[in-house]
């Protein structure tokens, strides 16, 4: 299960409607406990893939450093990471697939028609290896904010 | 010096986020990880003993492909090595 804010969730969709009609991406940071990764922090990443940006995306592992450097600072994780499919299903694609490396994490698509986010759905990167990693079908467990009272 | 350890990895290592391993260059920091820890080996490293193309080493913030002695770079104990697997896609 992935679990997130309202507001993440919102961050990450929207990200994806800025950057249509190319591929938004981004890091998850959080912590991961029996089975859940939880998202207490979305960064958005460049898309090194300027050459197709409309149907690649590739982050930087130089950028990765850095974001790694800064949830460990905080206390945090890479728990997943996040990108848009624009006027393309949110569903894993046999690219997704074969640069999917993170075991354990969770891959978050959403789907970007003519510029507004629509489907949002999460992958969990299962296996022990390259030989055996699948992706498994994951729900996103978002967590309203409520307003308190005085 | 420090190899920080990326989380699909961590559970050949104890669990742990970064070990401590004496080395002189960054190939012996490597090594000196594999042999703490051989259950990481094949995860890193293909058959030929080449880091595999999907595994990139970070020495502080440089890409250890790019620099001029590769694996053969000297490292202090104030340096640090990232293990950062890519993260690429695409519809």
């Amino acid at each position: 299960m992935l679990k997130l804010s309202e507001s993440i969730y919102n961050a990450l969709r929207t990200h994806g409607e800025e950057t249509y009609p190319h591929e938004c991406c981004g890091v998850l940071l959080g912590r991961s406990h029996e089975g859940v990764n939880e998202v207490e922090e979305a960064v958005r990443a460049g898309n090194m893939r300027t050459d197709s940006a409309h149907n690649r995306y590739s982050i930087a592992p130089q950028e990765l450093v850095r974001i790694q450097r800064q949830g460990r600072e905080r206390g945090l994780d890479i728990v997943g990471f996040y990108h848009s499919h624009p006027d393309h299903p949110a569903q894993w694609s046999k690219t997704d697939f074969a640069e999917a490396h993170w075991i354990g994490c969770s891959y978050v698509i959403t789907a970007v028609e003519k510029g507004v986010a629509r489907q949002t759905n999460s992958f969990l990167l299962t296996g022990t290896s390259e030989d055996d990693k699948s992706f498994e079908d994951e729900t996103i467990q978002v967590e309203e904010l409520v307003a308190g009272r005085c | 010096m420090k190899i920080f350890i990326p989380t699909p990895l961590r559970v050949y290592v104890g669990k742990k986020d970064a070990v401590q391993v004496n080395a002189q260059t960054v190939g012996d920091a490597l090594d000196a990880l594999t042999s703490q820890h051989p259950d990481l080996k094949k995860h890193l490293f293909s058959d030929e003993g080449k880091l595999r193309a999907f595994v990139n080493v970070y020495l502080n913030d440089e890409d250890v492909r790019y620099l001029p002695e590769k694996e053969a770079t000297s490292v202090t104990e104030t340096d640090s090595l990232s293990i950062i697997p890519s993260i690429a896609g695409g519809c």
